[in-house]
């Protein structure tokens, strides 16, 4: 991807963020973040994983922010009445959390085994994957190899691969995890015919 | 900026261009006008009417004898007259509304709608040597390895146009329509979302030029007739194949927001859903998009389940692909088949919506959570069991 394009969805990706705190219409910070997760797919592009930037889209602009949307339009939330009044603890608060995202994000990418390469310098070297992905016999999954070999990466393809053998028992535990939140959901939000809360 | 502009691939760029115009604007947006057209005759048949018969150029305007019928058939330019009429129809902005999002609402059902062509394979490859490329153009705008996961991604944004529509419009049976038509949508992606993975799983692949190759040569996914589609294995996994396509089909037709599941609009009830406040073009903006989501939504099941581009019965008449030695005419073979195909599906699509009735909300809800959900997770449970026994190669 040329620079340029990465200048414009960086953009994008931080302009429409920025929109998110600073509109006061719901609707308008709702679609924004819509708008800043595209930019964000479009990066994940430009680094060659399609399959991220592709999820990216489906689940996070396409589904969840759909569900805000819904959320807010259900309970008819009309413009903040407060103009003009800053509440400094909030803004204090985001910096601080943005901080150590930042502070986080640059301590785990300076250990990782190629963080010294620039982009130029570590190209993706498809075919000796490839041969690699051979040489492992009966763990080879002929469809990851060929495509290697072919010169694409099939980057959704090697997620599924490590997502369920190497880290198989941490996805079992994000599951009941997702399952426990379902029930509890479920749970809260069903009301009882006897003796419902007052709501 | 001369350094920016260096490394771009100036053919590659103009053959994706052309690509894109003549795939997008030169054939899904006219196949919009041919569904129209098809809609109003089909239906008039379905309900024993004449239909739209007479329209033609209208030349009787201009003192002659007779309008001119092309083909001899009449009222082929009745979709032109509907263009017309909706161009000079006056557009009309209720005072009440959000303008803005008023505005957005319509494009954000159309540009999503057309993105999504992007990577339909409607071709295999067209040999053009007499124009000077060494290379066969691959008949699809972009050859992506995650083709069907980013026509969901983009079709789900689709669903913004019609609840900003509902929302901005500031009326309340619109709003209802918007209301609706998110729940219903985002319902139904599930289900769509989850009746094609034991498709990625007997194909091993989700990028859909290799996947229409696959069937080109062994079979189409539904029809395994030739090739290594005649093994066992493939007639035990058109069990749960059958049953990915059905759930498909009718989860497409809850997305693409057709009968029977067009509650959006449910004009018994809402007056008009969610573009009840639109006239003119942002009305016709609104048409556009979902008929070109319904001419999207066909060619991705044909892609899928019925070989795409992949003339039937082809490595026994020799007509079947062979990748970078495909001459010029089976190229135009294959992207005249893929129409072919697109258009029977369509005319499937019409001959539903005037053959059953509309579900009520509660029905269509309960539908697709408690059946339609259930279902496609078993069938990729059954689809991973029995390839144990059943792999394809």
């Amino acid at each position: 991807m040329p620079p340029l394009l990465f200048f414009l969805f960086a953009l994008i990706t931080l302009g429409f963020g920025l929109n998110v705190v600073i509109a006061r219409n719901p609707v308008t910070s709702a679609l924004s973040l819509a708008v800043s997760f595209v930019g964000l797919a479009a990066l994940f592009l430009s680094l060659d994983a399609f399959f991220i930037g592709t999820l990216q889209v489906l689940v996070y602009a396409g589904a969840v922010m759909v569900l805000f949307l819904f959320i807010i339009m259900l309970m008819d939330i009309k413009e903040e009445a407060d103009h003009g009044r800053t509440n400094l603890a909030a803004i204090a608060a985001g910096v601080a959390v943005a901080a150590i995202l930042a502070v986080q994000i640059a301590t785990v990418s300076g250990r990782l085994p190629e963080s010294a390469a620039t982009t130029r310098s570590a190209a993706l070297k498809l075919q000796e994957a490839g041969a690699r992905w051979e040489a492992l016999g009966s763990k080879n999954l002929p469809t990851i190899s060929n495509d290697l070999k072919a010169g694409s990466l099939p980057d959704a393809k090697l997620m599924g691969d490590t997502l369920f053998s190497k880290y198989a028992f941490h996805l079992q535990v994000v599951g009941l995890l997702l399952l426990v939140g379902t029930v509890g959901v479920v749970a809260l939000s069903k009301r009882d015919k006897e003796g419902s809360s007052p709501s | 900026m001369a350094a920016i502009f260096a490394n771009i691939d100036l053919t590659f760029l103009i053959v994706s261009l052309v690509k894109i115009v003549g795939f997008t604007f030169a054939a899904v947006l006219p196949l919009v006008t041919v569904c129209v057209y098809l809609e109003r005759r089909f239906s008039a048949v379905i309900q024993d009417r004449v239909g739209p018969n007479r329209v033609g150029i209208p030349l009787t305007l201009l003192g002659f004898k007779k309008d001119i019928q092309i083909f001899g058939i009449g009222g082929l330019f009745q979709a032109a007259a509907d263009g017309v009429k909706f161009i000079l129809k006056e557009d009309f902005t209720p005072k009440m509304v959000n303008t803005f999002y008023f505005w957005l609402a319509p494009c954000l059902t159309v540009v999503p709608a057309l993105l999504t062509c992007a990577v339909l394979p409607f071709g295999s490859e067209l040999d053009l040597s007499l124009l000077g490329l060494a290379q066969p153009v691959k008949a699809v705008i972009a050859d992506l390895n995650v083709g069907p996961l980013y026509t969901f991604a983009i079709a789900s944004l689709g669903v913004y146009g019609i609840v900003l529509a509902g929302w901005a419009s500031n009326s309340k049976y619109p709003f209802l329509g918007g209301v609706r038509s998110s729940a219903q949508m985002i319902s139904y992606e599930i289900s769509l979302g989850l009746s094609i993975i034991p498709v990625f799983m007997v194909f091993g692949e989700m990028n859909l030029p290799k996947i229409t190759q696959f069937q080109d040569a062994h079979g189409w996914l539904i029809l395994p007739l030739w090739g290594d589609g005649l093994s066992l294995g493939r007639w035990v996994l058109w069990i749960p194949m059958i049953i990915s396509f059905l759930i498909f089909t009718v989860a497409m037709f809850a997305e693409t927001n057709r009968l029977p599941f067009d509650l959006a609009e449910c004009e018994t009830e809402l007056v008009g859903g969610y573009h009840t406040e639109y006239s003119s073009m942002k009305f016709a903006l609104f048409f556009m998009g979902e008929y070109a989501a319904m001419i999207i939504g066909s060619g991705l099941a044909v892609t899928l389940f019925l070989g795409g581009w992949s003339i039937p019965f082809a490595p026994l008449l020799g007509l079947d692909f062979k990748a970078g030695a495909t001459p010029l005419w089976l190229g135009l073979l294959h992207i005249a088949t893929f129409f072919a195909k697109v258009l029977g599906f369509i005319l499937f699509f019409i001959l539903i919506r005037w053959s059953l009735p509309r579900f009520r909300f509660d029905q269509l809800m309960k539908f697709g959570w408690l059946f339609m959900f259930e279902a496609a997770l078993a069938n990729v449970l059954l689809t991973a069991v029995l390839m144990i026994w059943f792999p394809v190669k």
